[in-house]
C-alpha cells in the first residue's frame, strides 16, 4: 500500500472555551493504493484537514498507526515523509515576494537538505514541474503578481518538484471560477495517469471529487460515513443525512460520473 | 551583487578612515596605517586609536543588526519585525543597565558579564512578546507590533528607574550609550564582539534556505523536511545573541534591522541565502554612513548614531506599513 491509516484516532487539545476533547478523527481506516486517487469528502469540521495532518506527521495520532508504503511515519524522518509525500495547502501566499521559480525550487529542499544552493538536477525538475503545471513562462513574477489559479498552479509545481508518490490537495479549488475547477480536474487527472502518482483530494466540492477520484471518503464527525467508488458514496439519501440538506443526484452526460444538486426545496418553502 | 556590496564596504570604510574632526592629511593617515608614523603621533592616536576601532565597531554593529533584522523578520513571518520594533532591544538594553548597575565595564570578563545580562534580557521581552502575540502561530502583522512596543514601552520605563537609583556621576555615560554611540571600545571587548557577532551570523547564514520555506508558515515547513521547533528556537537565540551583543557593546541602536533588508529586497529578491550575507555587509555600510554624518553634521561636537538611525528609520517605518503592508495580506 502507498499509504495506510489503521484505525487512526486524534483528538485537538481542551481550549478554555471547549473543555472537552471531541475526537477530530475517531477509528478511521483508509487505504490508498499506488496511482489511486481517493477523494475526502465531507461538512465542516468532520475531520479532513486533520486527516492531513495525521498523514504528513504534523499531528502524531492518539491510537492506531500510519504508514507510507508499509512503513510507520514516527519511524521516518521528516525529509524521508516529504520526498513521499507532498501538499498542496489551503491558500498559500507568502508575506516576503518570492518568484514562482524559488517557490517551486523550495519543493527539492527535502532531496538534500544539506545543500545550499539547489544542484543542476534540482533546477531541472524544477523547471519540469513547472512545464506540467503550466507556469512556466511566470517563474520570474513574483507569486503575487499571479491570478489565483495561475499561483494555485505553482504551488502544485512546488508540490511536483518534491517528486512524490502520493499528492496530497486540500481545497484545490476554493475561492476559483468555473473555469479553474475543469482546469485542475484536468490537470490532475493528467499528472496521475503520466506518472502514476497517487492522489488524496480534500475538496468542499463534491462533483469534482466525483469526476476526478477513484474512490471517495465520505467522513462525518471524525468518522468514516462511507467509502467505496463515487457512484456507491455519493447516494441521496446517505449525503442528505451527513449534510442535512436535501440533494438529487444525476449521471453526467458526458463523462457518466455522478452529479450532485441541491433541490433548494427548504428556500422554495420559505416562498 | 554580493561583491558589489563588500566593495562598497571597502569603499567606505576607507573613506572613514580619512574622513574625521581631527582634519588629518591622507599621507598621515596612510602613515600611521603603515606604521611608519611615530607611536605616540597624532595621527597614529588618531587612526589607530580613535577611528579604526570606531569604524570596526560601526560595521559590526551594522551587520549584526542586519542579519537580526532579517532573522526575526523570517520568524515572525513579518517583514516589519526588527530587534527594535519588537522591543528586544529594549529589553537587552535593560539587561546591561542592570549589569552597570553592578559596576560591570569594558574590560574583557566584564563585557562577557554585560553580554550575558544583556541576553537574559532580550530573551525575557521576546519571551514577553510572544506571550502577548503567540508569534509564530501566524497571528497578524498589527498584533505582534504592538506587543512589541508595549514590551519596548515597559522596559525603556524599567530603564528610566534603574537610571534614577544610579549613582549621578555615572548617569551622563549611560544616557549616551542608551542613544547608541560608536565611542572607541578597547581591542579585547571588540574581540569579544566580533566573536559573538561571527556566532550569531554563523548559525543565521547556515540555516538560510530553511528561512525560505518558512515564508510558507508553519505547516508547510514541516510538510518540506524541517524540524519547526528546533529551527525556531536556533534562529531566536541567534537574533537574540545578535541584538544583545550589539546592545552591550554599542547600545541600542534602532531600525538598522528595518532599512537595510528592506532595500536589499528591493535590489536582491526574497531569497535569504543571498539576504543575510548581503545584510552583514550592507548594515555595516550603513551604520558607517550614519555615524559618519552623526559625527560631521554638528562638528565639532557629535551626536549618537542611534539618532541618526532613527530619523531614518520612522519615516521609513510610517511609509512601509502604509504603503507595502496591508492588514490582511
Amino acid at each position: 500500500m502507498l499509504a495506510e491509516l489503521r484505525d487512526v484516532s486524534f483528538a485537538y487539545p481542551a481550549s478554555a472555551e471547549r473543555r472537552e476533547r471531541p475526537f477530530a478523527l475517531s477509528g478511521l481506516t483508509l487505504e490508498i493504493a499506488p496511482g489511486e486517487i481517493v477523494g475526502v469528502i465531507g461538512p465542516n469540521s468532520s475531520g479532513k484537514t486533520t486527516l492531513i495532518r495525521l498523514l504528513t506527521r504534523v499531528l502524531e495520532p492518539e491510537a492506531g498507526e500510519v504508514r507510507l508504503d508499509g512503513v510507520p511515519v514516527r519511524r521516518m524522518s521528516r525529509a524521508e515523509l516529504a520526498r513521499r509525500v507532498a501538499v498542496v495547502p489551503q491558500g498559500t501566499v507568502p508575506q516576503f515576494p518570492f518568484t514562482v521559480g524559488e517557490l517551486v525550487l523550495m519543493g527539492r529542499y527535502p532531496h538534500d537538505p544539506g545543500r545550499y544552493f539547489e544542484s543542476a538536477r534540482d533546477h531541472a525538475v524544477a523547471r519540469e514541474a513547472m512545464e506540467a503545471t503550466g507556469v512556466r513562462e511566470l517563474a520570474d513574477l513574483p507569486l503575487e503578481h499571479l491570478s489565483g489559479g495561475e499561483r494555485q498552479r505553482a504551488v502544485i509545481a512546488k508540490a511536483l518538484a518534491q517528486e512524490p508518490r502520493l499528492l496530497v490537495l486540500d481545497e484545490p479549488t476554493a475561492h476559483l471560477d468555473l473555469r479553474y475547477q475543469v482546469e485542475a480536474a484536468t490537470l490532475l487527472r493528467r499528472l496521475n495517469r503520466e506518472r502514476g502518482m497517487g492522489i488524496l483530494l480534500v475538496s468542499h466540492d463534491l462533483n469534482l471529487a466525483a469526476e476526478v477520484c477513484d474512490r471517495l471518503l465520505l467522513l462525518r464527525g471524525g468518522r468514516a460515513a462511507a467509502l467505496g467508488a463515487p457512484e456507491a458514496v455519493l447516494d441521496p439519501a446517505l449525503l442528505a443525512a451527513v449534510y442535512g440538506c436535501e440533494v438529487v443526484v444525476d449521471k453526467s452526460e458526458t463523462t457518466r460520473r455522478p452529479v450532485v444538486r441541491l433541490t433548494w426545496k427548504e428556500v422554495r418553502d420559505t416562498r | 551583487m554580493l561583491s558589489v556590496l563588500t566593495a562598497a564596504l571597502v569603499v567606505a570604510v576607507v573613506a572613514s578612515l580619512f574622513l574625521g574632526s581631527a582634519h588629518l592629511s591622507p599621507s598621515a593617515v596612510v602613515s600611521a596605517l603603515s606604521g611608519r608614523a611615530a607611536p605616540e603621533s597624532i595621527e597614529r592616536v588618531v587612526t589607530l586609536s580613535i577611528r579604526l576601532p570606531r569604524i570596526a565597531a560601526a560595521v559590526l554593529a551594522g551587520g549584526a543588526l542586519a542579519v537580526a533584522g532579517v532573522a526575526f523578520q523570517a520568524l515572525t513571518r513579518n517583514p516589519l519585525a526588527e530587534p527594535s520594533v519588537l522591543g528586544i532591544s529594549a529589553g537587552a538594553a535593560f539587561g546591561v543597565v542592570i549589569g552597570q548597575s553592578f559596576g560591570l565595564g569594558m574590560t574583557l570578563r566584564e563585557a562577557l558579564g554585560l553580554t550575558a545580562f544583556a541576553f537574559a534580557g532580550a530573551l525575557l521581552a521576546a519571551g514577553a512578546v510572544y506571550v502577548i502575540a503567540a508569534f509564530g502561530r501566524g497571528l497578524s502583522i498589527q498584533t505582534l507590533l504592538l506587543a512589541g512596543v508595549i514590551v519596548g514601552i515597559f522596559f525603556s520605563s524599567a530603564i528610566t528607574v534603574v537610571i534614577s537609583l544610579l549613582d549621578f556621576n555615572r548617569l551622563g555615560g549611560v544616557v549616551h550609550w542608551l542613544l547608541g554611540n560608536l565611542a572607541p571600545i578597547p581591542s579585547g571587548a571588540l574581540a569579544l564582539f566580533a566573536c559573538l557577532a561571527a556566532v550569531g551570523f554563523a548559525l543565521v547564514v547556515t540555516h538560510a534556505r530553511e528561512l525560505n520555506l518558512m515564508a510558507l508558515g508553519e505547516e508547510s515547513l514541516q510538510q518540506l523536511g524541517v524540524a519547526a521547533d528546533r529551527l525556531k528556537l536556533t534562529i531566536f537565540l541567534a537574533a537574540a545573541l545578535l541584538t544583545a551583543s550589539v546592545v552591550a557593546f554599542v547600545g541600542p541602536i534602532g531600525f538598522v534591522g528595518l532599512i537595510v533588508p528592506h532595500v536589499l529586497r528591493i535590489l536582491l529578491g526574497s531569497d535569504n541565502r543571498l539576504l543575510v550575507p548581503a545584510a552583514l555587509v550592507g548594515g555595516g555600510i550603513f551604520l558607517l554612513f550614519a555615524d559618519t554624518v552623526a559625527r560631521s553634521i554638528v562638528a565639532p561636537a557629535e551626536l549618537s548614531v542611534g539618532v541618526i538611525t532613527s530619523f531614518f528609520g520612522a519615516p521609513f517605518f510610517i511609509y512601509l506599513l502604509r504603503t507595502r503592508y496591508r492588514p490582511n495580506l
